[in-house]
């Protein structure tokens, strides 16, 4: 059994508003990602899921808050630690995390090696630029960018040039997991699928040790992760593989969000694309039980009083509902 | 709207600010309602008196009722009043000339200082080193030091109409007092009088109220024309923003100031008014509203919402006013507010160097810096002729520049600290 | 629902922007034909021109050259009064909603605007009422809760949904459609998709998708169009040009885009 790179046991992280109200965007979520894996975090907006990515970094500004739970980044646990120890010793070096907005990061007036040695001397001041050219060149190849780049400008790169510039130097200390927070969605095609080969090359390289990959784009996340989760409202609902939770969704949150892929492929054009009706609840006021049953086709009075738990299904999987897994089934399979 | 309003009063730096304009402006709209004395009276004979309570004598020895009060220190005090510590230090330094050793003299001993004094003192005596003017003034102060110690009363006299002897009227004596309350006449001139001898409180409140609405109505008038202008050229572009923008970029290159010396002169002293000079001042200053305005709407005219306007069959003055015009409020309400404040500034440097509104009418904050100034105030250090004038001008424009940093804040949240 | 009459077509469509170097073709001589009732998707990378083309058609943009001509004849918006008219045949359901709407006015009004629009100006206030309550009931939103909202109160798909209802009043016939679903989420995608078929169906109009998501444009037309560089390098019915592109420029787009059931294949950047 391979080692577990990033464990993470009941974090709840909130957003205090000006008027001190608290809203609970990541409620009780724990995960983990052993060596080698790649796990998909999918949802709509307002989900909690650029939040999750945030809070797994364990550096927390305001309006951000830490509220319980831990996080263990290969046996080390960072909960708790001083957010300037965090930021010097865990991001960039442990953990690394690239934002949808990444490629806005480079500084227009500085040369693109000059990121690089900003980012490399934050951790290790000693190095010299001669080291950090070399590092950054070797690594720039390895990943099928020319090391020409380094030279310039950030206007003078494409979008998608300076996404993978940004995520190459994001890596540059080899951090154990990379977090990417919808890292392709402002690109066109083309871009994104560079943007996604370089991501995939980093795990296959060995750059990093694993990938957590948060999108709402479900065909983009079938394709780039190993495992996916499903979060609805701050919570998991679903977890399992990426081929479980895509093609045999249990959950009816899950079933929904999988029923409106759009692909262009042969047989997927005269498929009714399903829709939820309703809004998500507000995250100031949770419901007392489960947060979907506004919007779910099978609620039952029980669904709204009791807190209801993950189940673990057999093979690892897991979902939160109080209907039964066979029983869901069986629902589905009647509507077809 | 209301949401708006509620977070520009939680922006601290707004509510300095507009607390500090509020309480000018009450101090403009009250002060003439208790003090009814016309701000231009001349009230002085002679220029700069200091600031301070003033008492009618005449009506002070005049007063019926007089009251007697034993008071220890009263002598002493008298005396200090007319034998200053430097008057002190300079007889000492006139015994020692003249030969009295250091040992004799006290001159912290009142009575033996001046004993010494009469019994030394000899105006024809010439000390080496001494000048002319030196010795008038030791001349001067004997004749001061007269009767300084004499405990006698004052006697008050009238020649008679007949005769045109002198009669005695009445005695003061050094113990007698008279209740202020009772003293008919009595003038408070809490920051003195100015060169003509008027009142400079009444002045200041005068000339603050006029200078604001000079700046108000210099401050409508730019930031009106600005709009209008920025507005048309902005969301029609083609030939009309070019023809507005030569304009613009004609006064743009004129600096605005040598444009208003120019037209404030050609007006001639007689004809500037301050409304005038408030006219001017506006039609001069609209430049770099219009500009900003006309980039806003540039950016707007192609945003969703005024292409969905179109769709829906609006026309431009309507697309203009509902959704143009709403997004630019609040730019709009900042501009307006820092051009109210350049309008005071710049009426203050246009007065200062004698083209603002002409001087007979009504006092305004530029107007009274230049009678400070040609009156010499700064030289002869009569600081409350000029200074109350700078920390009036200071205060508005600081009030007014700080609500504009916090419109700022709640209007761009990305300032927000 | 497909007929052979011509509701909007081009010839020779330009747009050029800027002078001498900095002289950019959005639109270079592109030559339409749209069929009245037909369901059109118009497929284009950022910068492919897609959406100045959608403004020429919108009459938001003046052509630099050759003509659109609206239901066979040349079409003539040169006053204000004659765009206006256009306008009551072609309306569009933009991007983004959170800035579609004047965030100073009142759900109401935005439709009101359209009841007026269609001439219904001097309506008693009763009649314009149930109008908008049929409007909003269609896509299933409650005007009586509306009424006193702004549009930005409301989320982004309840936002498109009015979009739609405003279309439902106006009846126009051509609905141009600038990536309705792009800015929000799966779920209610699926939503709007199907009100925008229903209206269709309910007051047979021409629905034209611009679009960069070659997955949404396969599931909703009937003819797709795909757009590079300001030119349609490919066009025809959605089967043939999806699932037998003929085009590297298609085929390229068609194998960049992940899909569920198709090997993804990396190696091809």
């Amino acid at each position: 059994m391979s080692r577990v790179i990033l464990e993470v046991n009941e974090l709840t992280t909130n957003y205090v508003t000006r008027f001190q109200e608290k809203i609970y965007a990541v409620d009780h979520v724990s995960l983990k990602v052993k060596e080698g894996r790649s796990l998909g975090i999918a949802g709509e907006s307002g989900c909690g899921k650029s939040t999750l990515a945030l809070s797994l970094m364990g550096y927390y500004f305001p309006p951000l808050h830490y509220a319980s739970g831990e996080i263990i980044v290969d046996g080390q646990n960072i909960t708790g630690m001083d957010p300037d120890d965090v930021r010097r010793t865990i991001l960039g070096n442990e953990i690394s995390y690239i934002p949808q907005a990444a490629m806005n990061a480079l500084n227009p007036t500085q040369k693109v090696i000059n990121f690089i040695e900003d980012v490399v001397q934050a951790h290790y001041p000693k190095t010299t630029k001669k080291e950090i050219y070399d590092l950054a060149a070797e690594r720039f190849e390895l990943l099928g960018l020319s090391p020409k780049v380094l030279q310039k400008y950030s206007v003078e790169l494409s979008g998608g040039m300076k996404q993978r510039t940004v995520i190459a130097t994001s890596v540059i200390l080899s951090p154990k997991v990379l977090i990417a927070d919808e890292p392709s969605s402002a690109l066109d095609v083309t871009s994104q699928k560079m943007v996604i080969k370089m991501i995939m090359d980093l795990m296959e390289k060995g750059i990093i040790k694993a990938l957590i990959f948060i999108t709402h784009e479900l065909p983009l996340l079938y394709n780039v992760t190993d495992d996916i989760m499903v979060m609805y409202a701050g919570q998991i609902v679903e977890k399992g593989t990426a081929q479980e939770v895509v093609f045999d969704p249990i959950h009816p949150y899950s079933k929904a969000l999988m029923g409106s892929i759009i692909v262009p492929e042969a047989g997927l054009r005269n498929v009714k694309l399903t829709a939820i009706p309703g809004t998500p609840p507000n995250l100031k006021k949770p419901p007392a039980g489960c947060r979907f049953a506004d919007r779910c086709r099978f609620v039952m009075p029980e669904c709204r009083v009791m807190s209801i738990n993950l189940r673990e299904v057999e093979g690892g999987r897991a979902y939160r509902c109080i209907i039964p897994e066979e029983d869901l089934r069986k629902a589905y399979e009647n509507e077809e | 709207m209301k949401h708006t309003f509620k977070q520009i009063f939680r922006s601290g730096k707004f509510i300095v600010g507009f607390v500090i304009l509020v309480a000018i402006l009450l101090t403009v709209l009250i002060y003439p309602l208790l003090i009814k004395y016309p701000p231009l009276d001349v009230v002085s004979r002679g220029t700069f008196l200091p600031p301070g309570i003033y008492a009618n004598i005449y009506d002070s020895v005049d007063s019926s009722t007089r009251y007697t009060l034993i008071l220890d220190d009263a002598a002493a005090k008298r005396i200090d009043s007319r034998l200053t510590q430097d008057d002190r230090l300079a007889m000492q330094k006139w015994l020692l000339a003249a030969g009295i050793s250091q040992d004799e003299i006290n001159i912290d001993d009142t009575a033996a200082l001046l004993e010494l004094w009469a019994n030394n003192f000899d105006q024809t005596l010439r000390i080496a080193g001494m000048t002319n003017a030196d010795r008038n003034y030791y001349i001067r102060l004997n004749n001061s030091l007269d009767g300084l110690m004499s405990t006698e009363a004052l006697i008050l006299a009238a020649p008679n109409p007949e005769s045109g002897a002198l009669e005695e009227t009445g005695i003061v004596n050094q113990t007698d007092y008279v209740n202020v309350g009772q003293v008919p006449n009595i003038r408070v001139l809490p920051l003195g009088t100015d060169n003509f001898g008027r009142d400079v409180l009444t002045e200041l409140v005068k000339a603050t109220g006029v200078s604001l609405s000079i700046g108000l109505v210099a401050g409508i008038i730019a930031t009106s024309i600005g709009l209008v202008l920025g507005l048309v050229s902005g969301y029609l572009g083609g030939f009309a923003d070019d023809i507005i923008m030569f304009i613009n970029n004609l006064f743009t290159v004129i600096p605005s100031f040598v444009l208003l010396i120019l037209i404030s002169f050609s007006i001639g002293q007689e004809e500037r008014g301050a409304f005038v000079i408030a006219v001017v001042i506006g039609l001069t200053s609209w430049v770099w509203t219009a500009r900003a305005v006309r980039a806003q709407v540039i950016s707007l005219r192609n945003r969703d919402h005024v292409n969905l306007s179109k769709l829906s069959g609006h026309s431009v003055a309507h697309i203009l006013m509902t959704d143009i015009l709403p997004y630019l409020a609040s730019y709009v309400v900042m501009a307006l507010i820092l051009q109210i404040s350049s309008g005071i500034l710049i009426e203050a440097n246009l007065s200062i160097i004698g083209l603002g509104p002409k001087t007979t009418e009504v006092p305004t904050l530029g107007l009274m810096m230049n009678w400070g100034m040609i009156y010499q105030a700064h030289i002869m250090g009569k600081w409350w002729a000029y200074f109350p004038v700078v920390v009036m001008i200071a205060l508005i424009t600081f009030s007014m520049n700080l609500m504009n940093t916090g419109l700022d804040q709640v209007f761009n949240p990305a300032l927000r600290d | 629902m497909k007929s052979d009459t011509e509701i909007l077509s081009g010839k020779g469509l330009t747009k050029t922007f800027g002078f001498g170097a900095q002289r950019t073709v959005a639109v270079d001589h592109v030559d339409f034909s749209f069929k009245k009732g037909e369901i059109i998707s118009i497929v284009g990378e950022s910068g492919s021109g897609k959406t100045t083309l959608a403004k020429m058609l919108l009459g938001l943009l003046k052509p630099t050259e050759g003509e659109i001509l609206f239901e066979g004849k040349p079409r003539d918006i040169r006053s204000y009064r004659k765009k206006k008219e256009y306008w009551k045949n072609i309306q569009a359901i933009f991007q983004d909603p959170f800035s579609s709407y004047n965030i100073f006015r009142k759900v109401d009004t935005v439709l009101l605007d359209c009841i007026r629009m269609r001439g219904g100006r001097r309506l008693p206030y009763e009649q314009k009422r149930a109008m908008m309550q049929e409007a909003c009931s269609f896509v299933n939103l409650k005007f009586d809760e509306l009424t006193n909202k702004y549009p930005f109160e409301l989320s982004g798909g309840q936002q498109q949904r009015l979009m739609i209802a405003r279309i439902f009043l106006l009846k126009p016939k051509i609905l141009l459609a600038d990536e309705p679903t792009s800015m929000i989420d799966a779920c209610s995608r699926a939503t709007i998709l199907d009100m925008l078929m229903d209206l269709r169906n309910e007051i047979g109009m021409t629905p034209i998708f611009i679009t960069h998501d070659i997955g949404l444009a396969y599931y909703v037309s009937d003819t797709v169009y795909i757009m590079e560089h300001g030119v349609f390098v490919e066009s025809g019915s959605a089967d043939d040009v999806i699932l037998n592109p003929q085009e590297t420029y298609t085929k390229r787009l068609l194998n960049d885009v992940p899909k569920l059931h198709e090997e993804w294949d990396l190696s091809t950047v």
